[in-house]
């Protein structure tokens, strides 16, 4: 799987939201229906996933999911 | 102003012996056993193997979407489960006018005790940055009403009675008393547990409660017979809607039963065990005729407590006849645990749906897997199975670590 479908994934089965809604204009509060709890547990799993750490500063820029893919290939190993 | 009543409108059960309430209450008067081999997860190490585990549970079948299923400890999605059912089988409607006078009252013992372990386990082996903002909110025991209230509208007082096996009977007590100070008009009550865990069953284990008859799984939970040795841990939920009698009428509700008295007790003797002459026991149960204006004889059956475990079978015998006298002997008294296990601070609640059952069918239930009677345990337990009687009131009792102690009088409803 490419980085943006393992991001995808985690954000598929954190979320509870369709795979088609995961677009990456997509904002996870607006569009994807997150609340801050699940923003904090969105992080740590994609932390988890890609063995990266993820700042608080840095993570309140990840609003939405093409920000995720941009940070994790940036930052990925 | 004369005293307002309050009734049983509404009932749900989602237990070891089925997933809604009539196949639980078919199952206990078919005289099944919800008991079976611990599936949750590997108990070959464990001395107690077995449980009365709520099978096939499936939230999204009960209206709880998968994303918000999985932010709940297990406990709570069997408790919006049980109360999106009992809201349904109420008929009530939540409106604006009535959402603030609805409680949401329940007994939890213990809470989210498989959340606790899942996350201490990630504490432990990837550090405090890996346990997830949902451990808390997963954890505490309050969120079972607060969920039901989400899922609901109900905007009334919200909390959870925490008195381990008298949890459920003391929030049922709680919830009626507000009704009958004119607090609220109804009240979503009973209880829930849901702690088949490692940690649930390793705990109990570990201060000899737990029956380890492994091989007969059915036969394990046998209150009041000779060869009783502990109880069976099981899970589940059984919810009351309650109202005050004006309001129920009012909308044409069904009314089930009517609750007439509550009374508690603590011993003031040990940490675990109850007080060997069943005081305290008796205390509760006397205090709950006090309460109702009943006589001793006016009581037709017992929904005991009848955990299986020696000593609280003796010593809630001994604390019936202190209250009953002759009459201990003649009415029927009946541990439902035999076949649903013990639901802990769930136990009341699931109790308490079968005594309001047993009223409105006029159908006694049996006690399970009582062959072998124990002299010093001589009542009429209904070893042979269900009866049709037509009691008009049973008292129903549980009892809890702590030395505290409940008691519920529910009587027919007659049309007024």
């Amino acid at each position: 799987m490419s980085v943006e479908e393992r991001v995808k994934q985690i954000i598929v089965d954190q979320l509870g939201v369709d795979a088609n809604e995961v677009v990456p204009e997509a904002a996870f509060i607006e569009d994807l229906g997150a609340d801050s709890l699940d923003l904090t547990e969105l992080i740590m799993a994609m932390e988890e996933e890609f063995k990266v750490q993820i700042g608080d500063t840095d993570a309140q820029k990840l609003l939405k999911v093409k920000d995720v893919y941009k940070y994790i290939a940036d930052h990925s190993a | 102003m004369s005293k307002k009543r309050v009734v049983v409108t509404g009932l749900s059960a989602i237990s070891p012996l089925g997933n809604d309430l009539e196949s639980s209450w078919r199952n206990l008067l078919e005289g099944r056993s919800g008991i079976r081999p611990i599936t949750a997860f590997d108990a070959g190490a464990f001395d107690a193997k077995i449980a009365g585990e709520v099978r096939d549970f499936n939230p999204e079948d009960f209206g709880i979407p998968v994303k918000q299923a999985r932010r709940m400890d297990r406990f709570v999605q069997l408790a919006v489960a049980a109360g999106n059912a009992l809201v349904q089988h109420s008929g009530y409607a939540v409106t604006e006018e009535n959402t603030d006078d609805t409680a949401v009252c329940l007994g939890i013992g213990l809470g989210g005790l498989s959340t606790l372990e899942v996350f201490h386990s990630k504490l432990r082996d990837s550090g405090p940055s890996r346990v997830s903002p949902f451990y808390i909110p997963m954890l505490i025991s309050n969120m079972a009403p607060g969920q039901i209230s989400i899922f609901t509208g109900i905007k009334g007082p919200n909390l959870v009675v925490t008195s381990a096996c008298a949890s459920s009977l003391h929030a049922i007590g709680y919830a009626y008393s507000d009704i009958l100070l004119g607090r609220c008009k109804a009240a979503v009550t009973g209880g829930v547990e849901a702690t088949i865990t490692p940690m649930g069953i390793s705990g109990f284990t570990a201060m000899k409660a737990l029956c380890t008859r492994n091989d007969e799984p059915e036969r394990a939970s046998r209150p009041f017979d000779m060869d009783r040795s502990g109880f069976v841990m099981g899970e589940g939920a059984g919810f009351l809607f309650i109202e005050e009698l004006e309001s129920a009428k009012a909308r044409g509700a069904s009314i089930y039963a009517e609750i007439i008295g509550f009374g508690a007790s603590g011993d003031a003797y040990h940490m675990t065990a109850p007080q060997e002459d069943g005081r305290g026991m008796a205390s509760s149960m006397s205090r709950a005729l006090r309460d109702a204006g009943l006589s001793p004889e006016d009581v037709d059956h017992v929904n005991a407590h009848g955990t299986s475990t020696h000593l609280n079978d003796l010593c809630e015998t001994k604390a019936i006849k202190q209250v009953f006298g002759k009459h201990a002997y003649t009415i029927p008294v009946v541990s439902n645990k035999s076949q649903v296990g013990h639901l802990l601070g769930g136990a009341g609640g699931i109790e308490s749906v079968f005594s309001v059952l047993t009223l409105f069918h006029g159908i006694v239930p049996g006690t399970a897997n009582y062959e072998t009677p124990d002299p010093e345990c001589d009542l009429n337990y209904m070893g042979k199975g269900p009866e049709k009687r037509a009691v008009r009131t049973v008292l129903c009792n549980d009892f809890g670590f702590g030395g505290t102690n409940g008691s519920i009088i529910y009587k027919r409803w007659e049309g007024k």
